[in-house]
């Protein structure tokens, strides 16, 4: 597969999230990690102490962006100050690549600050798809869009979800950030088969891929990112660096956050399926696959 | 309209309309709209979830996340209306004030008019009430604001009576009726006294912070909230303190400023000499002057 400004970060490994309650273990003990992915809004500030944390990361770590609200999906138009001062952090960090969510949560000025799912509809692609195409052109840097988890659907999507997201990225030649446990989340919530959509995805577009935990709940599973990375994720993952090759990866771990050790032993399971793949993506399709398309 | 936008607004009004006493979605919101049926018209439901539960699971997200946050930001207001009441007034003004940023950060900012106008929040202890709100909100403004380039020994030499002299954006200078952050020091010392895994010590903390609140005699002071080296701190200061820096905050010269400074004084004029010299080099060392 030829590389792309979008799935060339082959060597970036496996990182981990930049959490509050780990500052002082990385500023102290320095350990060796990949790469942090910050929350651009957490640094979206103009002085205090995440900013002097943040510069002294920049110092000695690779930083990547991830934002949790463009909301590409939103019908209003985003808000000037918040792509004025995604700029200014973009120039800091330097960030490679900037993700956000294919998702909506704002509306006519007011936000839910939460990651809302869009309805799979011709007109959502469009508008999702020009906003997409808007940030990256304003920011100037790769935009990467990262599958939400979801617990409701809507009567009017008129394609699947994975049909949504290939539409999207497609017209506005962006990137994916593969979120594998969102996959296998809303999976179980909407009763389809995760590993089509794995196989659906375009391998070329895949800049990054997320890993995390979830929690089960009698008729739903919720996406806490508060857990060890659950077995069918690891599978989906599996699958996917197979049909990827090598991709930077990040663990999310955002509730009950253990020790940076812990954190950091959980992601670096991810190794497992990296170094297995450091030859090119296998072809022709795996069983996995072949599944997908029977279906 | 678009059929999107008009989607995202009718998810958005029943996403953001308020959970029931039980923390539910409510059947019927406030304006008589059924939640059901409108869920119906818009939600697929599955095998195992209705309609109405799928949206549910949003709405009560929604609110679980902003009440977290709300009740990070404002401890101190919590203890002073008391835990009942304040489930209400974050009720009641998140739903009055939704956010309008894409930082929950800013959450708060518009908490103090929107208190003026609901004297409910406020009665019995009206100025309390206020007085740790603005506090609060003073404290996560000082938090993250731009920290601006310090005056040089070039600068200072030009310094005369016509100069405008800039403060730290950071810094925050209040005029309270109560001694409310000698209370929020010691509310936030409590809360992080690490015994949270006992019943009967959360019980005697509470008992504690109830007391406290009850026995806050009131104070006329005026404060500074800054930043140094990147904590937050409290800083008393005297009445001609508080003057001159609020007349250098609102771009009085610094003769005019020292000239209100002194306005009705206590301080004898032999003494203002000194005493300004005294300030100015206190005030220097924090850092408060900038370019």
């Amino acid at each position: 597969m030829p590389a792309n400004r979008f799935n060339g970060y082959t060597d970036y490994g496996v990182g981990i999230g930049l959490r509050i309650p780990h500052y002082r273990h990385i500023l102290t003990k320095k350990p060796v990690v990949d790469w942090f992915e910050i929350i651009s809004e957490n640094y979206m500030i103009d002085g205090g102490r995440p900013l002097e944390v943040l510069d002294k990361i920049l110092d000695q770590y690779k930083v990547v962006q991830h934002g949790v609200s463009m909301y590409f999906g939103s019908a209003s138009d985003p808000d000037p100050e918040h792509l004025r001062r995604l700029k200014q952090l973009v120039k800091r960090t330097r960030t490679p690549w900037l993700s956000d969510h294919l998702c909506w949560g704002s509306v006519d000025g007011r936000y839910t600050h939460d990651l809302l799912p869009m309805p799979y509809t011709w007109e959502a692609v469009k508008v999702t798809a020009d906003r997409i195409r808007h940030v990256q052109d304003f920011l100037e840097v790769p935009v990467v869009v990262e599958n939400v988890s979801s617990y409701a659907e809507y009567h009017v999507s008129e394609m699947t979800e994975w049909e949504f997201l290939n539409e999207v990225v497609e017209r506005a030649d962006c990137g994916i950030l593969l979120d594998v446990n969102n996959i296998y989340v809303s999976s179980q919530n909407h009763g389809f088969d995760p590993f089509v959509y794995v196989n659906a995805v375009p391998t070329q577009r895949i800049a990054q891929i997320h890993i995390a935990g979830h929690s089960k709940f009698e008729k739903y599973i919720l996406d806490t990112h508060d857990h060890p990375v659950l077995d069918p994720v690891w599978e989906l993952y599996a699958r996917t660096i197979e049909r990827t090759g090598p991709t930077a990866t990040l663990l999310e771990w955002d509730d009950k956050i253990p020790s940076f050790d812990e954190v950091h032993a959980e992601a670096l399971k991810a190794n497992r399926f990296l170094q297995g793949a450091a030859q090119p993506p296998s072809e022709p399709a795996k069983s996995h696959e072949l599944e997908g398309v029977a279906r | 309209m678009s059929e999107l936008l008009e989607l995202q607004r009718r998810v958005a009004a029943a996403i953001m309309h308020p959970l029931t006493r039980n923390e539910t979605m409510p059947r019927r919101r406030r304006d008589g709209v059924s939640n059901t049926s409108e869920a119906a018209t818009y939600i697929k439901p599955n095998d195992r979830l209705s309609s109405f539960e799928r949206l549910e699971i949003y709405n009560r997200q929604y609110w679980f996340r902003l009440y977290s946050c709300f009740e990070e930001d404002f401890p101190g207001l919590k203890a002073v209306v008391g835990a009942q009441k304040f489930e209400l007034l974050m009720r009641d003004y998140l739903t009055d004030c939704p956010s309008q940023s894409f930082t929950l950060r800013n959450l708060g900012s518009r908490l103090e008019s929107w208190l003026l106008e609901h004297p409910e929040y406020l009665d019995p202890r009206r100025q309390l009430v206020l007085d740790m709100c603005r506090l609060e909100w003073a404290h996560i403004e000082a938090f993250d604001e731009a920290e601006n380039p310090l005056l040089d020994a070039d600068d200072l030499a030009t310094i005369d009576e016509h100069s405008l002299l800039h403060l730290q954006p950071y810094l925050r200078i209040l005029e309270l009726q109560y001694p409310v952050e000698d209370l929020l020091i010691a509310l936030r010392s409590e809360s992080g006294s690490g015994d949270a895994s006992s019943n009967n010590a959360s019980a005697a903390r509470k008992t504690r912070r109830v007391r406290r609140v009850a026995a806050l005699e009131p104070e006329h002071i005026f404060l500074a909230v800054h930043r140094h080296e990147n904590s937050v701190y409290y800083k008393r200061l005297d009445r001609e303190d508080y003057l001159l820096l609020k007349a250098l905050l609102s771009g009085a010269s610094l003769g005019n400023a020292i000239e209100t400074a002194f306005v009705d004084s206590v301080i004898p004029e032999e003494d203002r000499g000194r005493w300004l010299q005294q300030i100015f080099t206190s005030w220097s060392a924090l850092g408060w002057f900038t370019r």
